[in-house]
C-alpha cells in the first residue's frame, strides 16, 4: 500500500514506523521539519516539509497514485481540510481524518468523511472502565 | 439581516461597522482574548467570546436564525470548515469567506464556498490593472451569478477596433459595459467607438474568456493570455 500521513506527531510517526515495518510505502509530510526525528533513524520512508492545505505539495507527496491519506496534525480544521481534498479531489480510495471535536466528527462522517475522533474513543473506553469497577457494598 | 462574522480581525470589525451604518443586526466571534478585551468597548454584546468553528459557539452566536456568514478568520482551513458547517449542518442560506492565501482558492472552489474574497489576489489585479504590458486583467469573479468582470485591450488588429460599440461582434454571453482611454472611463454606450489600445470592461459568463480574447486580441493564443494573467494558484 502507499501511504500518505500528514503530521508527524506521536500519532502519526508512529503510524509511519509501524506501516513501514508492515512493508508498505509511507510518505510523511509535517510543516515543521523538527518534527521528523520522532521517527527515528534510517526511517525509510519519504519526508515532506510542507502545508497539508497545499495541493502542489500533496501531489509531490504522491497523492495521485495514493490508496490511503491519514490526516493527524494536531488541527481538527486542518485534518478536515486536507482529507476533504484527499477524497474529493484527488480520489484517494480511503481518507481519514483525526477530528478531536466530536461534533465536528460527527458533521464530517455523516458526508461521508472518514474521521477517527479520540475524544469518542476515551470516552467509551473510561465509561467501559467505570462500569466494570468492583461495586463498594453500599454502592447501588 | 441577522450577519454571524467569524473573526474579529481587521476585516471582521470593519464589516462589523459596516452592517452597524447600515442598520443590520449581527454577531462578532472571535477567539483571541486580547482582542476581544480590546474591542468589548465598542461591540458590546455583539461580541461572542471563543472558537468560531465549535459549533456549539456558533449555535450560541445564533447561527440557526441566520441570514449571512462572513468566515473571515486569518485561517483559510478555519475558514472553510466554518463555511461548510454553515451551508452543510445549519442551512444558511449565504456564506462569504475570506482566502488569505491564494493558493488556497482552489480548495474553496472544490468545497463549493460561493463566495470568497482573496485580498492577496485582488492586489495582483489591481498591479496587473496599473501594467500596461498585461493586456487581460480578470478583476471580479461572481461565482454563484455566474458572471465575470475583465479588463481587455482592443488591440490594433482586432475586428473591432475603430468600430462603434453598437456594431461590433460579440461571442455570446459577453456585455462591453465600459471604455477605459487616457485614465477615463466612458460608459461603452452604442455609438462609442472603440479606439486600438482602449481597455475594455467586459460582463461575461465563466468560460467565454477565450472567445473574448479571440475577439479583442486576435494575434494572441488565448491559453497564452490566461495564463500570463492568473495569480500564482493552483487552480485546475
Amino acid at each position: 500500500m502507499y501511504v500518505i500521513i500528514v503530521g508527524c506527531g506521536r500519532v502519526g510517526s508512529s503510524m509511519a514506523r509501524q506501516l513501514v515495518s508492515e512493508g508498505h510505502d509511507v510518505v510523511v509530510v509535517d510543516e515543521d521539519p523538527s518534527s521528523f526525528r520522532l521517527l527515528g533513524d534510517g526511517f525509510p520512508g519519504q519526508c515532506i516539509v510542507g502545508a497539508a492545505l497545499d495541493w502542489d505539495v500533496l501531489r509531490e507527496a504522491g497523492i495521485e497514485g495514493a490508496d490511503a491519506f491519514a490526516a493527524a496534525t494536531d488541527g481538527d480544521n486542518t485534518n478536515i481540510v486536507c482529507a476533504l481534498i484527499a477524497w474529493r479531489r484527488f480520489e484517494v480510495p480511503c481518507a481519514i481524518a483525526r477530528v478531536y471535536d466530536p461534533l465536528r466528527a460527527r458533521v464530517f462522517a455523516r458526508l461521508g468523511l472518514q474521521t477517527v475522533c479520540p475524544t469518542d474513543q476515551a470516552r467509551v473506553m473510561m465509561m467501559d472502565a467505570v462500569h466494570a469497577c468492583p461495586k463498594s457494598a453500599t454502592g447501588e | 439581516m441577522f450577519v454571524v462574522i467569524v473573526g474579529a480581525g481587521k476585516v471582521g470589525l470593519n464589516v462589523a461597522r459596516s452592517l452597524t451604518h447600515m442598520g443590520h443586526e449581527f454577531i462578532v466571534i472571535e477567539q483571541r482574548r486580547s482582542r476581544y478585551d480590546l474591542l468589548q468597548a465598542e461591540l458590546e454584546e455583539r461580541l461572542l467570546f471563543g472558537d468560531g468553528t465549535e459549533m456549539w459557539v456558533l449555535e450560541e452566536a445564533g447561527i440557526v436564525r441566520c441570514d449571512l456568514v462572513v468566515a473571515v478568520t486569518g485561517d483559510d482551513e478555519d475558514n472553510v470548515v466554518i463555511a461548510q458547517l454553515a451551508k452543510l449542518e445549519y442551512s444558511v442560506p449565504k456564506v462569504v469567506a475570506r482566502v488569505n492565501n491564494p493558493r488556497n482558492q482552489a480548495t474553496f472552489d472544490l468545497l463549493d464556498v460561493d463566495a470568497t474574497v482573496c485580498a492577496a489576489a485582488m492586489m495582483i489585479s489591481m498591479i496587473q490593472h496599473e501594467l500596461p504590458s498585461h493586456q487581460f486583467v480578470p478583476l471580479l469573479s461572481l461565482k454563484r451569478e455566474n458572471m465575470e468582470l475583465v479588463e481587455i485591450e482592443v488591440s490594433a488588429d482586432s475586428p473591432s477596433a475603430h468600430l462603434a460599440v453598437e456594431d461590433i461582434r460579440l461571442p455570446d454571453g459577453v456585455l462591453v459595459t465600459a471604455i477605459l482611454r487616457q485614465g477615463t472611463a466612458l460608459l461603452a454606450r452604442g455609438s462609442e467607438v472603440l479606439l486600438p489600445g482602449d481597455q475594455v470592461l467586459c460582463l461575461l459568463a465563466p468560460g467565454r474568456e477565450k472567445d473574448l480574447i479571440r475577439s479583442f486580441l486576435p494575434s494572441r493564443r488565448p491559453e497564452d493570455v490566461q495564463a500570463q494573467a492568473s495569480i500564482d494558484t493552483i487552480g485546475e
